[in-house]
């Protein structure tokens, strides 16, 4: 079973969730506890062994803050 | 590991200035995309608007010149008279495009001028703070337009794929949104399609791209995305209303 | 750098003819090495936009009939930060439409040149000449700090001299450059020495010669990007401390004028254009009248040749009375108050409406105006 790899540049991250609502796995949210450098609440990733690195989140992001890569076996 | 997705380095490694869940980044991000994908990259003259991208060159590795407001189909068609065998587009807002550049849209479409213009339609006027564009829908609240959008004042909003269809020199005409990820996978399509047919030099291209303004509308980002499926969509229907056989 | 690949002068007589001043300008521009021309139909100029479409193609250059003058001076922007070298002509309404254009090539630092052949404002107007287009052309006429450089030809040979220097002079400056014509210079006939041709400057040849234009960057460059917006102020200011002094440059090293008769003169004429070639047949009937009067040219508008006016004191200090002679309500006549200081009364014979000055009017005004200004004692 492949893996997908999630990585984010998190200061780039303006918290507008446009990456939430395209995963299909649903496990991307928005972090209400942390504040970036541009003082948004960042994405995170809850539970990245559900990920299907399909790229939706990363199609969908504006601002490029999302890499996606996958695990191969 | 393999790579699904990578930001393209034709973006070049500048912060966005865009508002949270602004689509000018999805927009900018798919045309250097197809740009660097096809290796001409380095042959691109790009021509920005005044509108909130008026700072696009900020972002896209290609030469890039901001025009007067409206005029870039006219800066656009004289670059492509001095270096034909560059890939020249315009990007440009529904201010810029369909309100004050409409005599230059539709003459660049009329004199069938082998460029491309990537239209990003957002039916309001972002910079200068949520006026009412050409675009704007019945209803639909702006600065200059407090009640919502009247027709009996400002008509009918303009639908300028469907108008340019209309000019035989417009040979590439299609209309695409950005609100979701099979729709994003559709314009990048519709992009390289516009480039392609360029390269041939079959004509004008017009690709007009459905995009959202969250801070001007009004709404969250994800809520944004929502209304351009609920309103826009069925006003401004996506189609591919003119498309050279060489290209399809 | 500028373009002078074979720039003989041009007082060789194997390219002698009888042209009509439109065709001649356009020619002229040709010769130049011009390749690109964007233009829209307004009287009294048409003759050059149907001359370059015939012609500009065949010189393996490229037309285009714009939708508008606004379209016009925006393709000539394009073009112009696309490296080529470009014309665009149009009358004073057209020109006014064109001033968006002026002011951001201005701001972007691209050379081009434009021909205005003025007609009588304001409006439409009346489509004869008129010369009431010098504050325009001088003072503005778009908005911001910045000055197109104006040349003001008084025949077709002089125009078509003046195109080359134009053109050199606007790539050295980066700034576009005007021919300031008017409606009689356009349409009259004149034998002309037609000036050598200029290899143009096209194609993979434009990056070299102009490493700022827009040509691809062919991943081997850092990617050319011209903005005429300027978000942060004081980079702004900076830009503009640069691009003031070039047109500092500009006031050292370009003004031009000519004078006639003006030795001993009782009475000094200035004026441009057509109507200093009125005013010197008045002159010679001044004489006959035993009024010595003399004349001052100026051959640059902007930048003015103030220290022009200098040459009063020294080659006629007896002279009463200065006299601007234009086709307009009096607009030269500012900046000739300018080089004087306060030095001499000035007075203005003008006309209007598309109607010329004839050499009998301005002799019997010029008569009148000098006997007020003796029995004055000024």
């Amino acid at each position: 079973m492949s893996s997908g790899i999630l990585k984010f540049e998190i200061d780039k991250c303006k918290g507008c969730g446009l990456c939430v609502a395209a995963c299909p796995a649903k496990i991307l949210k928005i972090d209400v506890k942390t504040v970036n450098k541009k003082d948004y609440h960042p994405i995170c990733c809850t539970d990245m062994g559900k990920c299907i690195a399909c790229g939706s989140c990363a199609l969908m992001c504006p601002d490029g803050v999302i890499s996606v890569y996958k695990e191969e076996d | 590991m393999k790579t699904v997705f990578e930001m393209t380095p034709a973006m070049r490694e500048m912060e966005l200035h865009y508002c949270p869940g602004c689509t000018h980044g999805i927009a900018h991000r798919l045309i250097m995309e197809v740009l660097e994908e096809s290796g001409r990259l380095g042959d691109t003259i790009g021509v920005s608007p005044v509108g909130c991208s008026i700072v696009a060159h900020r972002y896209m590795n290609v030469d890039m010149i901001e025009a007067a407001h409206g005029r870039a189909p006219a800066v656009a068609s004289a670059i492509k008279r001095v270096h034909p065998g560059n890939l020249v587009f315009t990007y440009q807002g529904d201010g810029d495009l369909a309100s004050i550049g409409t005599g230059e849209i539709v003459h660049a479409a009329h004199r069938g001028e082998k460029i491309s213009t990537f239209f990003i339609n957002n039916a309001i006027y972002g910079m200068t703070g949520g006026q009412m564009a050409p675009t704007t829908l019945i209803g639909q609240k702006a600065t200059t337009a407090q009640e919502g959008r009247k027709v009996e004042d400002s008509g009918m909003p303009l639908r300028v794929a469907e108008m340019l269809a209309t000019i035989d020199g417009a040979v590439y005409v299609e209309r695409v949104a950005l609100n979701s990820p099979s729709n994003v996978r559709a314009a990048k399509k519709a992009i390289a399609r516009a480039f392609e047919v360029q390269e041939k030099g079959l004509g004008f291209a017009f690709v007009e791209l459905l995009s959202s303004c969250p801070v001007n509308w009004g709404l969250p980002p994800v809520k944004a995305l929502e209304w351009m499926d609920e309103a826009m969509i069925p006003y401004y229907p996506l189609k591919r209303f003119k498309c050279p056989e060489e290209v399809k | 750098m500028t373009d002078k690949m074979t720039d003989k002068p041009a007082d060789k007589m194997t390219d002698r003819k009888l042209m009509k001043g439109n065709e001649a300008m356009a020619l002229a521009a040709i010769r130049a090495g011009c390749r690109y021309y964007f233009g829209y139909p307004i009287t009294p100029q048409n003759e050059i936009t149907e001359y370059m479409s015939r012609e500009l193609p065949k010189a393996g250059g490229a037309f285009i009939q714009a939708e508008s003058e606004l379209a016009s001076i925006n393709m000539c922007y394009g073009a112009a930060a696309a490296g080529g070298r470009v014309l665009t002509s149009s009358s004073s309404p057209g020109v006014a439409l064109m001033q968006e254009g002026l002011s951001g090539l201005a701001n972007i630092q691209a050379p081009m040149v434009i021909i205005n052949v003025m007609r009588a404002g304001p409006g439409i107007g009346a489509i004869q000449p008129a010369q009431a287009d010098y504050f325009q052309a001088t003072r503005g006429g778009g908005n911001g700090d910045y000055h197109i450089i104006v040349y003001a030809p008084e025949s077709i040979q002089e125009a078509m001299d003046m195109m080359g220097k134009a053109y050199d002079v606007a790539d050295e400056y980066r700034n576009p450059v005007m021919i300031l014509a008017d409606g009689m210079l356009g349409q009259m006939m004149e034998p002309v020495v037609v000036p050598e041709a200029r290899k143009p400057i096209m194609g993979d040849d434009i990056a070299k010669a102009k490493p700022w234009a827009l040509t691809g960057h062919k991943n081997k460059r850092e990617r050319n990007a011209i903005n005429s917006v300027w978000l942060d102020q004081y980079a702004f200011e900076e830009f503009s401390n640069e691009l003031w002094k070039k047109y500092i440059k500009a006031e050292k090293e370009l003004p031009e004028y000519e004078t006639y008769n003006l030795d001993d003169a009782d009475l000094v004429f200035t004026a441009f254009g057509t109507t200093a070639r009125i005013v010197r047949e008045s002159i010679d009937q001044l004489a006959k009248k035993g009024i010595k009067a003399g004349l001052i040219r100026p051959k640059t508008l902007w930048p003015f040749p103030y220290g022009a006016f200098d040459e009063i004191e020294k080659h006629a200090p007896n002279a009463k009375l200065v006299i601007s002679a234009e086709l307009s309500r009096g607009q030269l006549i500012q900046d000739v108050k300018l080089g004087l200081l306060g030095r001499l009364p000035v007075a203005l014979i003008g006309r209007v409406a598309g109607i010329l000055l004839t050499p009998d009017e301005i002799t019997q005004e010029a008569m009148a105006l000098y006997e007020k200004t003796g029995k004055e004692g000024k």
